[in-house]
């Protein structure tokens, strides 16, 4: 693909949906489903009065910290699993029990444990990234070619120059891909936290528009927001996987 | 039978006193093993004496314990019966005196050129690191490629650079696996030239598996013809070819043939 064509591309068929959006709105002479136009004032509104920005900031900082204290504790104890074969027996069945329960079943339990606010919603995200964080590195780990680990063994290293230098290395592809999905994950959840637990943020503001004053254009604002910040997220975390050390562990077209 | 016969007959190390030039001594070696309530048995009474600089090929049908006895020697599977001693001390372990190169590509893909080749040198001081970098990327002809990594490299390039690796700690042997086993014909033979040609100028020791009879006939100083499973070694055959090896030479295709009789081979396909 030539450079221009990856803008051009995505553009054009931008612009497609967005024509259809507008002769459907017409079509069906909806008055609730807001036209991109609207849309798109909704959001200058927003911006004006200053809780975008703010909105914005507030979600972010709760998935950044739920997710960072999932990696905190998901990448150590996935390693763990990962190296003693008689943990990973012991506690997978439970950590693949726990893990296709949905972090939203979860609410009313985090309510109970930290009450309305924040922490609850921390609380879930961090739910949500722990599991996939620790299960990709469990199995990076468990995965390293054998050969890997006795050719480490074989120029005289430690165990503990076996993990930083062998271990380590040759799991982080997995470990990163684990951390991808993870922010997908905490994405997604962050939103749905908000419209329960707390009253800032971009879950809250879409919740409240609707209930406060039926504001379907700050809806939609709200909902093309969240699905932009998710983007620019996930190429942000993609950027990890094109490093050169890395590169190898995945595979690129 | 007296005790004295008895030891002579159970330990081959003793039976031939390990005179100066003995680098590896393999004595009643029996590998067995279990699994699931089974067990195969892979290696049956195995004798091997090798000397220092040898270059000894291991040559047997897919599956008979080539591989299984070369991870005994190398230290990294017991045997389950029998010793095994290099400079007259028993094998307790992998041992960066003598490197292992696997027969799927072990270079490390995280790491550059450079990186691979070094990976065993941290316990020498930066300069001297250097030093044994840049000769050994010469000497496996990767120059110009010390920052790239293995998935830009090509497989015999690969080969190379797993070899480079383990000749940079300068080991006294060398265990390879059917290292060209993936490369094409072409490379293959290069690949043979480049290792006698290493062989040559560093006098390691050489311990060489494969199940190519050509390839065996070319390398060895003797081919250790293994049978097939519970692997017994069915003989040892002297190639007493000097190199550079002729391979349309009246002896070399005497010797082949030999070889392909011993495995029970049609000389047609
Ligand atoms: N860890 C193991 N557990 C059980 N059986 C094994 C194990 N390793 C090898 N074997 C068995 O031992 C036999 C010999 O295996 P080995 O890998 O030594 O053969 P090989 O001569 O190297 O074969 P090839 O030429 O195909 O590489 C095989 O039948 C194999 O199934
Ligand atoms: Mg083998």
């Amino acid at each position: 693909m030539k450079p221009w064509e990856r803008i051009a591309l995505p553009v054009a068929a931008g612009a497609v949906i967005v024509a259809i959006w507008i002769a459907a709105v017409h079509v069906s002479g909806t008055t609730v489903f807001p036209l991109p136009q609207r849309v798109l004032a909704g959001t200058q509104e927003l911006a004006g009065k200053g809780v975008l920005g703010s909105y914005v900031r507030d979600s972010l900082m709760r998935v950044g910290a739920g997710y960072l204290l999932a990696l905190v504790a998901g990448i150590p104890l996935g390693i763990a699993l990962g190296w003693y074969p008689l943990a990973a027996r012991s506690f997978n069945p439970l950590i693949q029990m726990l893990r296709p329960i949905s972090p939203l079943a979860w609410i009313p339990i985090s309510i109970v444990l930290f009450g309305v606010g924040d922490e609850a919603a921390v609380f879930l995200i961090f739910l949500a990234s722990f599991f996939p964080i620790v299960t990709q590195t469990m199995n990076g780990v468990k995965e390293v070619p054998e050969m890997f680990r006795l050719a480490g063994l074989n120029f005289g290293l430690s165990a503990a120059q076996l993990f930083r230098r062998v271990l380590f290395p040759a799991a982080l592809p997995q470990i990163v891909m684990g951390l991808r999905i993870a922010l997908g994950i905490a994405w997604l959840v962050v939103v749905a936290a908000e419209m329960i637990a707390v009253d800032s943020g971009l879950g809250y503001l879409i919740i409240d528009a609707r209930n406060a004053g039926k504001r379907y254009d700050l809806v939609v604002a709200g909902m093309l927001m969240i699905g932009l910040i998710g983007l620019a997220l996930d190429t942000a975390i993609r950027r990890l996987e094109t490093l050169r050390a890395l590169r190898w562990g995945f595979r690129h077209e | 039978m007296g005790p004295r016969r008895l030891e002579l007959t159970l330990d081959h190390c003793v039976s031939y006193p390990a005179s100066n030039s003995t680098k590896l001594c393999v004595s009643g070696v029996n590998k067995t093993f279990r699994r699931d309530g089974k067990s195969v048995h892979v290696l049956e009474d195995i004798d091997l004496t090798v000397r220092e600089g040898e270059f000894v090929c291991i040559l047997g049908p897919s599956g008979c314990g080539k591989s299984t006895l070369l991870n005994i020697v190398g230290g990294f599977t017991t045997a389950t019966s029998g010793r095994v001693e290099i400079d007259g001390e028993p094998v307790r372990g992998p041992d960066p005196r003598r490197i292992f190169v696997f027969q799927e590509r072990g270079v490390f893909p995280w790491l550059t050129v450079e990186g691979n080749i070094s990976f065993g040198l941290f316990k020498l001081p930066k300069h001297e690191r250097e030093r044994r970098v840049s000769h050994y990327v010469h000497m496996v002809g990767l120059k110009g490629f010390e920052q790239s990594y293995p998935h830009e490299l090509s497989g015999g390039m690969k080969q190379r650079l797993e070899v480079a690796r383990a000749l940079a700690v300068n080991p006294d042997m060398l265990f390879l696996d059917e290292p060209f086993g993936a490369l094409d014909s072409i490379t293959r033979l290069l690949m043979r030239g480049e290792l006698l040609r290493i062989w040559q100028a560093e006098r390691k020791t050489i311990l060489f598996v494969t199940h190519d009879i050509d390839e065996s006939v070319q390398l060895a100083d003797r081919v250790v013809v293994m049978s097939a499973r519970p692997a017994t070694i069915r003989t040892i055959i002297d190639i007493d070819i000097p190199h550079p090896r002729e391979l349309s030479s009246r002896r070399y295709l005497e010797l082949r043939d030999g070889l392909l009789d011993e495995i029970g081979l049609a000389h047609k396909v």
